[in-house]
């Protein structure tokens, strides 16, 4: 079963080999999302190594140590000293783990110097995208297709739709190379808000309102879903944000400034 | 004193037979069986449910059930799996073994400890039915998460008065445990010669006193909520959501060591017996117990890093959660000092100890990077998640009473169960659980949110495999009750002393052991 250990390895080794067969987190588009990539693989690493050398023991006793060998049992059983080497040695380990930990744990939280605020409202089961600064707003939820794909006893292929459960009708349009902050908050229940790729999650709570920040630094598609049970829907309030270049950013608001509230209003 | 003795020895004449028996015993090792067989039963149940989800899991798209229903079945495989399969399980081996192990004659508190058990299937029926009602079961998730929760059916009030019952069971049951350890040890057992079952379950009874009730003030407030107009937890009256899930994980927290330290007691006890050695670091096996039980009042919120708590919050529950791998190393490692130097043979208890101890920890490493807040971020919520707990619930866990019953079972039956069938049901076992659980840290890494009945395409390939694994260890599980049952038609054959390396009190008395286990207490030294 050590054995396992090594399998993780050489998958995660080799994910650009598996084109389905996705078997670690994705490296982030954001600073926040970079650093939680990095300190994963890191704290990964060290685990595999304690588990190599304390397994590798193990198993050395287990094949060695056994009566079919003819081992005749020791009779030491304790020792203060080992006690305390492996009291200190972790101790130590764990805070060379917390000192990174801690310091993107703060880059993380800080979400001053932002330049422009989106605020997202979480509903049963849709989103709701009001974009501070810029005036626009509007709601975002499972596209067509998906929505009837899913139904069961649906006959369709979900493999032949797009984007299956990852689709929603309307984007979220960001700028890249920006400081975003979001505000997180929700209308009737607990939902979390996730795109991997750009941010780690944070729960939109009602009667709260939690704060987030991203920096995109590549124009793309990202996907996400929402990530707190909330009810029979849960599983099908996607979320896609679309990162573009500033001025592109620019000519989308002015473009749905007011406008799309007046589509919803209507 | 001894006239005393032999009226209470007159009276086994007089018990009631057939099913009467069973529901008036206060007979340490009836009511252990009961608990057991109930757990067993509950194993199965929400056994099937968890296939019914994975049956709905092996492709996307929704095939089997609605939405509605498989949040319903999320929910109550985990009630029942953790208050109904893995707490009897404990309790069960607990009144088996703790009067034996300690060279008492029975429980301290022998008819409550009928009481305690008798709650139990009355509070399962309840809780059982809902699935029943008109508007289905509870549907939220075991953690019961307002506003969500308070959406619910009529299975609400229901549910959390079953919760209330099993609380008060398991209470009782660890007031019986905390005077029977406390009170009626063998003369010179003192408390640092104790066997380390018995330590672990000591500390696991404290640990069920001081979390039950706030578990009860939760779900209290739930219904009160609900159904008397206060708003503890809604935003709109001026309550606070977030305040339910501080409570819960309060709760919450403690409940996950209810769960794994009997079982740290059990692999303590196996692996010397199969070692031929004595544990290692005994007494630092016991301070590391009880420096888990205190850690993991401190911990709680680390269930919740994403609800957006205070920095200063959030790094303190970093580093708190992080401290618990030191105590969890030093067992570890002193399982595989035990083991070092030692002269091993591997039948089935040791076969599962061994599992237990290699997957368990795979499943601390998990949670060693689920404390990391920043990683967390990413973590939480998703099947990486999912399959942090059932590492260490399922090949921990449940692997430890699994080795536990195959150990114990020559003394209370004082028969002999077939040793190669039990290798093999160890291997199927350990194969399939690892091919249900091992692709879930995959998919969860790659992005796949817990708790959906449906997914994306990309996550097909592991979600399949996951599924045929639990077809598989569901399979299994089927070899495991045909043992027992093979076992049980046998003749009496089994030695007193049924392992080699075995050590403890039980092993002095007869296989099967006397209805009274030590009527005159044995001297320890
Ligand atoms: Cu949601």
């Amino acid at each position: 079963m050590n054995r396992l250990s090594i399998l993780l390895i050489i998958m995660m080794s080799s994910v650009s080999s598996f084109a389905d067969w996705e078997v670690n987190m994705p490296r982030g588009v954001s600073p926040t999302a970079n650093a939680a990539y990095d300190l994963h693989m890191l704290i990964f690493y060290i685990t595999v190594v304690i588990g190599i050398i304390v397994f590798g023991v193990m198993f050395y006793s287990i094949f060695h140590h056994r009566k079919s060998k003819g081992a005749k049992p020791a009779s030491f059983h304790e020792s203060t000293t080992v006690e305390i080497i492996w009291t200190v040695i972790p101790f130590v380990i764990l805070v060379g783990m917390a000192v990174p930990a801690t310091k993107t744990l703060i880059m993380m939280e800080d979400t001053r110097d932002s330049e422009i605020t989106l605020k997202v409202t979480g509903y049963q089961w849709m989103w709701k995208y009001d974009y501070v600064e810029d005036n626009v707003s509007f709601f975002s939820k499972l596209d067509n297709k998906s929505n009837e794909a899913r139904q069961l006893g649906s006959k369709i292929d979900v493999n032949k739709v797009d984007n299956y459960l990852l689709n929603v009708d309307n984007e979220v349009v960001l700028p890249t190379d920006t400081k975003v902050r979001i505000l997180l908050t929700a209308s009737d229940v607990i939902h979390a808000w996730w795109v991997p790729e750009i941010t780690g999650k944070k729960d939109a709570i009602p009667g709260y309102i939690n704060e987030l920040w991203v920096d995109i630094k590549k124009p793309g598609v990202y996907r996400g879903q929402c990530t707190e049970l909330c009810g029979k829907d849960h599983g099908f309030m996607p979320i896609v944000v679309r990162a573009v270049p500033r001025q592109e950013y620019v000519k989308w608001v002015s473009l749905n400034q007011k406008n799309r509230v007046a589509d919803k209003s209507e | 004193m001894s006239t005393n003795i032999d009226h209470i020895k007159e009276e086994h004449h007089h018990q009631p037979s057939g099913l009467m028996r069973w529901i008036t015993t206060t007979n340490h090792k009836d009511i252990g069986s009961l608990y057991l067989w109930f757990s067993l039963l509950m194993f199965f149940i929400g056994g099937f449910m968890a296939l019914i989800i994975r049956a709905e899991l092996f492709q996307p798209g929704l095939q089997l059930v609605v939405p509605g229903f498989f949040n319903q079945m999320t929910t109550m495989h985990a009630l029942i799996m953790i208050f109904g399969a893995l707490m009897p399980a404990f309790v069960g081996l607990a009144n088996w073994q703790l009067p034996m192990m300690i060279g008492a004659p029975d429980m301290a508190l022998p008819r409550l400890n009928n009481w305690s058990f008798w709650i139990l299937p009355f509070a399962f029926a309840m809780l059982i039915s809902t699935l029943f009602f008109e508007s289905g079961g509870p549907a939220a998730g075991w953690t019961l998460y307002p506003p969500l929760s308070l959406q619910g059916g009529n299975s609400m009030p229901f549910v959390i008065f079953s919760l209330h019952l099993l609380g008060a069971s398991s209470i009782l049951g660890a007031i019986n445990v905390i005077a029977t350890i406390l009170n009626m040890r063998a003369p010179g057992m003192t408390l640092m010669k104790m066997p380390i079952f018995v330590w672990t379950w000591l500390i696991t009874a404290f640990l069920l006193i001081a979390a039950m009730p706030v578990l009860a003030g939760a779900i209290t407030m739930l219904l009160t909520d609900r159904f008397y107009g206060t708003s503890f937890f809604t935003a709109a009256g001026g309550g606070d959501p977030v305040l339910f899930q501080h409570i819960f994980w309060f709760f919450g927290h403690p409940e996950v060591y209810i769960l794994i330290l009997p079982a740290f007691g059990i692999i303590s006890t196996i692996i010397p017996a199969f070692s031929r050695k004595k544990l290692f670091g005994y007494d630092s096996m016991v301070y590391a117990t009880a420096s888990i039980a205190l850690l993991s009042f401190i911990v709680w919120a680390h269930h919740m890093f994403t609800v957006g708590m205070p920095l200063a919050g959030e790094i303190f529950f970093m580093f708190t959660t992080m401290l618990i791998a030191v105590p969890t190393g030093v067992k570890v490692f002193n399982w595989v000092a035990t083991m070092w130097k030692g002269s091993m043979t591997f039948e089935t208890p040791m076969l599962f100890s061994l599992a237990f101890i290699i997957l368990f920890t795979i499943g601390g490493f998990s949670g060693l990077m689920l404390a990391i807040t920043p990683a967390d971020f990413q973590y939480h919520d998703t099947y990486f998640v999912v399959a942090h707990f059932h590492y260490v619930l399922v090949p921990g866990a449940i692997f430890a009473v699994i080795a536990a019953v195959y150990y114990w079972l020559p003394k209370w039956t004082g028969k002999m169960y077939n040793e190669t069938l039990g290798k093999v049901h160890f291997w199927m076992t350990t194969v399939f659980v690892n091919i249900t659980f091992f692709p879930m840290h995959f998919v969860g890494l790659a992005g796949m949110p817990r708790r959906i009945p449906d997914y994306a395409v990309q996550f097909t390939d592991f979600n399949m495999i996951a599924s045929v694994g639990a077809f598989g260890f569901g399979l299994s599980q089927l070899l495991f009750v045909y043992i027992l049952f093979q076992t049980l038609r046998q003749p009496v054959t089994a030695a007193d002393k049924s392992w080699e390396g075995a050590e403890g009190l039980e092993w002095t008395l007869p296989s099967p052991a006397p209805y009274h286990s030590f009527d005159t207490p044995p001297k320890v030294d």
